[in-house]
């Protein structure tokens, strides 16, 4: 008995490496830190009440950031893990099994669950504010996109210490991530973690279209929406588009590995090169559903702080439109070398370098936007203004890649890590990070303090090119990608030196934001924005108080121009001002437990799918399916009104008086 | 409050929409991601179809007759989920639940006879891991199947709610948003019936 035990827990939890105890100490060590402070502190209600059953769009957006932020720090940990192996030849801090799991995990966590849940938390933050809106329009399908982000999230985490990570790559290809060669659980971690937050996706791109589509504020026409609006509308038209391709993927790899089913397997007719098609028709335009909104963060904060309009607005629109269109005709450029022959791949080297002409327009816009403008060199401004020679070099070599018979070349080498590193990290992170910058009073009501958030700046944007720009080189002498160690006789050792310190100098970058944050939440009666318009924005969240109230606009705004703000500030200015309507009762969506609670079962669920334990997926499944009548039976009285009188009491207290 | 919130109506309060057109359009975007899940699984049939590693193909397989019995179900249940929205807006809370009731008999003989073909096949020995076209097959016309009894579910459920609640806005939308699924799933059949059967035994 006690034998059976011993062995069931050795293949449950992932034993033999000092590094996955210390992660199993760490998370205990959390666990229960949490838990003491909470019950120390008597939190747990507060946590219950405002935040794990919050419907408010700010408040699901802030656990979005929090969330994404933790997943940055474990998948930063793991890049520097791999760097620090890669340093100098035959290292052994990493044998080639851990080595595969945390190129996987890192490639994974950073876009699926950093990346993608850094963008929800800003879409959360700012779009409903900068169309004058109360509230998303599905606020209970919202908070359930998050918990199932979340959920999803933590399943595939816990493959570090139970069951054992996936190791195939953070697109899983087959045959390899088939059960007869990824034998353990690790690819199932993979397939349930982003399959749950993948729903929450998909979720979230239908719940913002109608968002955008019905609730703009009266007189906001489309060409009046600001841009970083567009640019979010323009990123969930491509996810209604890709992400039910992924879901029918990852559900196609998991019939084969546990329904015996043979769609990509190599007997009884099944087809691997058909994943590979299928992963990159999503996989490709997730991409651009990442940029994108990068994109509308630049044109939004380059504007503001060059106190110019931005040039081109409809172009930049037309741009988006035709960038989201064309990024579901490019996928084949990840696989050249796989013999698709020379017609297709010419097709698809053309289709990809058409991708550069809207990007270009787009570059030049913001050029010209600054081009005579009264530049403030804020932190938003200075990681604005960063991504452009950064993206010139991701965007000039991504054209070197379509080039469909040098890409035989750069294949898989080290060159394309460069790239597509300059393009993830110097377009998409930056641009959230100033987007983080830029909406952060509207958050927490204080800006962040400037000097140490220069430092992290310099630090991340110095050791950015220290580290990736010996990559390209490092490509062209032969280095390929998912290496796990190399031979002194190869000649790449100095490279990979200064790329490991690149690595660490963003490191270091990571830190100074977090003393940031700290240092702004020490000194935040200082740093308090009692203006709630901190920058001189032009759009209509900097109309409102910061932090926003819980109701957004005590009267809904009537929109007049483009950039409305701006229009109403100078009228101001000149003594003209605008009847106010008078306040009414606020209609509000009230809080929900069901979405957290659905998304625990989905992640029972999920775990019980991970190992194959139908005691586990069963009472799941029936836990989603008794939430889900619920949620139909109980949705009659989701709303509640806060009265006129209360409005005004709140307002007269945040504004001192109305 | 929640009594308040049921009797406010919107055109006094400017920031308030009409729920039931913005969860209209949220489903219809909704069926939008169905077609592209639908789509892409009928891709991966296509080209699986001919992949059957020396096992059954469809003209041995498919039972043609269950097949038109089964079109025929759907389709019918389709009119008959017109027709409640007709007795529904015509006013008839009797009229609406007595053709749900036949659209969801019609329903579930059509599930029935799905689940016996499916049996049939597993019978013959043509299972879910005999060959990549028959995972392929199962698993593209097993999801509109689980469609159809998740819509079952639906159906059921809405009218306890029918009843209890009577007809009011948000009933209202349910029942269409109930219709336009199940209008959707016919439509998905006829390409099923095309590509797989139809395609399948010729
Ligand atoms: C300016 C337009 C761009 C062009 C022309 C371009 C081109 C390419 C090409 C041809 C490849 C395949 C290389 C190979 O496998 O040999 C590639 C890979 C990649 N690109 Fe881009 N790209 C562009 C923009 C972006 C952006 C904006 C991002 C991310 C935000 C990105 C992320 C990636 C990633 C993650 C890969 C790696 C795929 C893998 O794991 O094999 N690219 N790109
Ligand atoms: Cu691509």
């Amino acid at each position: 008995m006690l034998d059976k035990i011993k062995e069931f827990a050795s293949t449950f939890f992932v034993t033999g490496d000092p590094m996955i105890y210390g992660a199993d100490v760490s998370i205990a060590l959390a666990t229960i830190g949490i838990v003491f402070v909470l019950t120390y502190f008597k939190k747990w209600g507060w946590l219950w009440k405002n935040w794990l059953t919050t419907v408010d769009h700010k408040k699901v957006g802030i656990m979005y950031i929090l969330a994404a932020i933790l997943m940055l720090f474990r998948g930063g940990v793991d890049a520097l893990l791999m760097r620090v192996q890669l340093a100098t030849p035959d290292v052994t801090l990493l044998h080639p099994e851990h080595y595969n799991q945390i190129f996987t995990t890192h490639g994974t966590i950073m876009i699926l669950f950093m990346a993608m849940p850094l963008m929800f938390g800003l879409f959360n933050i700012a779009v409903p504010l900068q169309i004058g809106a109360r509230d998303v329009a599905f606020p209970f399908l919202n908070a359930l996109s998050f918990w199932l982000f979340f959920m999803g999230a933590m399943l595939f985490n816990l493959s570090f210490v139970i069951g054992g990570s996936p190791d195939a790559g953070w697109l899983s290809y087959p045959p390899l991530s088939e059960l007869q060669f990824s034998p353990g659980v690790g690819q199932n971690f993979y397939i349930w973690g982003i399959q749950i937050s993948g729903i929450g996706s998909l979720a979230t791109g239908i719940n913002f279209i109608v968002t955008i589509i019905k609730m703009r504020a009266p007189g906001m026409t489309w060409m009046k929406m600001p841009v970083f609006t567009w640019s979010v509308f323009s990123s969930c038209v491509i996810i209604i588009f890709a992400f039910p391709i992924l879901t029918v993927t990852l559900a196609l790899l998991f019939l084969d590995r546990f329904g015996g089913g043979h769609f990509f397997t190599l007997d009884f007719g099944g087809n691997p090169m058909m994943y590979i098609n299928l992963i990159w028709m999503w996989g490709h335009p997730e991409v651009y559903i990442v940029v994108l909104p990068a994109f509308g963060i630049y044109s939004e904060v380059i504007s503001v702080f060059s106190k110019k309009k931005l040039f081109g607005y409809k172009s930049m629109v037309y741009a988006m439109f035709m960038i989201a269109i064309l990024s579901f005709f490019t996928w084949a450029h990840h696989f050249f070398t796989m013999g698709s022959g020379a017609d297709v791949n010419a097709f698809f080297a053309i289709s990809t370098m058409v991708i550069a002409i809207p990007t270009g327009v787009k570059v030049f816009n913001w050029l010209f936007t600054m081009y005579r403008g009264k530049i403030t060199f804020k932190t938003p401004m200075m990681w604005s203004i960063a991504f452009i020679p950064n993206f010139l070099i991701a965007g000039l070599t991504g054209v070197m890649l379509s080039v469909a018979p040098a890409d035989f070349q750069f294949h898989n080498s080290y060159f394309l890590i460069a790239h597509f590193h300059s393009a993830l990290i110097g377009g998409v992170v930056f641009g959230y990070l100033a987007g983080l910058y830029y909406w952060w009073p509207k958050m927490f009501g204080f800006t962040l303090p400037e000097t140490p958030g220069k430092w992290a700046f310099w630090f991340w944007n110095i050791g950015f090119y220290v580290c990736f720009i010996p990559q390209y080189s490092l490509g062209l002498m032969g280095m390929t990608r998912r290496l796990s160690t190399y031979g002194w006789d190869t000649g790449w050792q100095p490279l990979n030196l200064v790329s490991t310190v690149g690595a660490f100098l963003m490191g270091i970058g990571f830190l100074f934001q977090v003393l940031q944050i700290l240092l702004g939440i020490k000194n935040y009666r200082k740093l308090k924005d009692t203006t709630g318009d901190p920058w001189g924005g032009h759009t209509l969240e900097w109309s409102i108080p910061s932090p926003a109230p819980e109701y957004n606009f005590a009267t809904i705004p009537q929109v007049e121009e483009r950039d409305d703000w701006w229009a109403e500030k100078d009228k101001r200015a000149k003594g003209i001002f605008r009847k106010q309507p008078p306040i009414e009762a606020i209609h509000m969506p009230k809080n929900s437990a069901i979405p957290f609670i659905m998304s625990v079962f989905f992640f029972i669920a999920g775990f019980g799918f991970v190992f194959g334990w139908s005691f586990f997926y069963i009472p799941g499944l029936i836990g989603v399916a008794i939430c889900m009548i619920c949620r139909s039976f109980f949705s009659y009285d989701g709303d509640y009104y806060i009265p006129a009188d209360e409005v005004k009491r709140t307002e007269a207290a945040i504004r001192g008086s109305v | 409050m929640a009594q308040a919130a049921a009797h406010h109506s919107h055109d006094h309060d400017h920031g308030h929409h009409d729920p039931q057109e913005l969860k209209m359009l949220g489903f219809w975007i909704f069926l939008v991601t169905d077609v592209i899940l639908f789509s892409t699984l009928f891709a991966t049939f296509v080209v699986l179809r001919n992949n059957t590693a020396g096992g059954p193909g469809g003209a041995e397989l498919f039972n043609m007759t269950g097949v038109i019995i089964e079109t025929f179900l759907l389709l019918t249940s389709s009119f008959t989920s017109g027709l409640a929205v007709l007795a529904m807006n015509k006013g008839s809370m009797k009229g609406l639940i007595s053709w749900l009731i036949v659209t969801a008999i019609l329903g579930l003989g059509f599930i029935g006879f799905e689940v016996y073909e499916f049996v049939e096949m597993v019978h013959e020995g043509a299972n879910f891991g005999t060959s990549a076209f028959l995972s392929a097959f199962f698993t593209l016309v097993g999801t509109h199947g689980l469609h159809v009894s998740l819509g079952l579910v639906w159906m059921i459920g809405l009218m306890f709610q029918l009843k209890k609640r009577g007809l009011t806005p948000e009933t209202k939308g349910k029942v269409s948003a109930l219709s336009l699924y199940w209008h959707f799933l016919d439509a998905v059949w006829i390409f099923l019936l095309t590509v797989v059967y139809l395609m399948g035994v010729m």
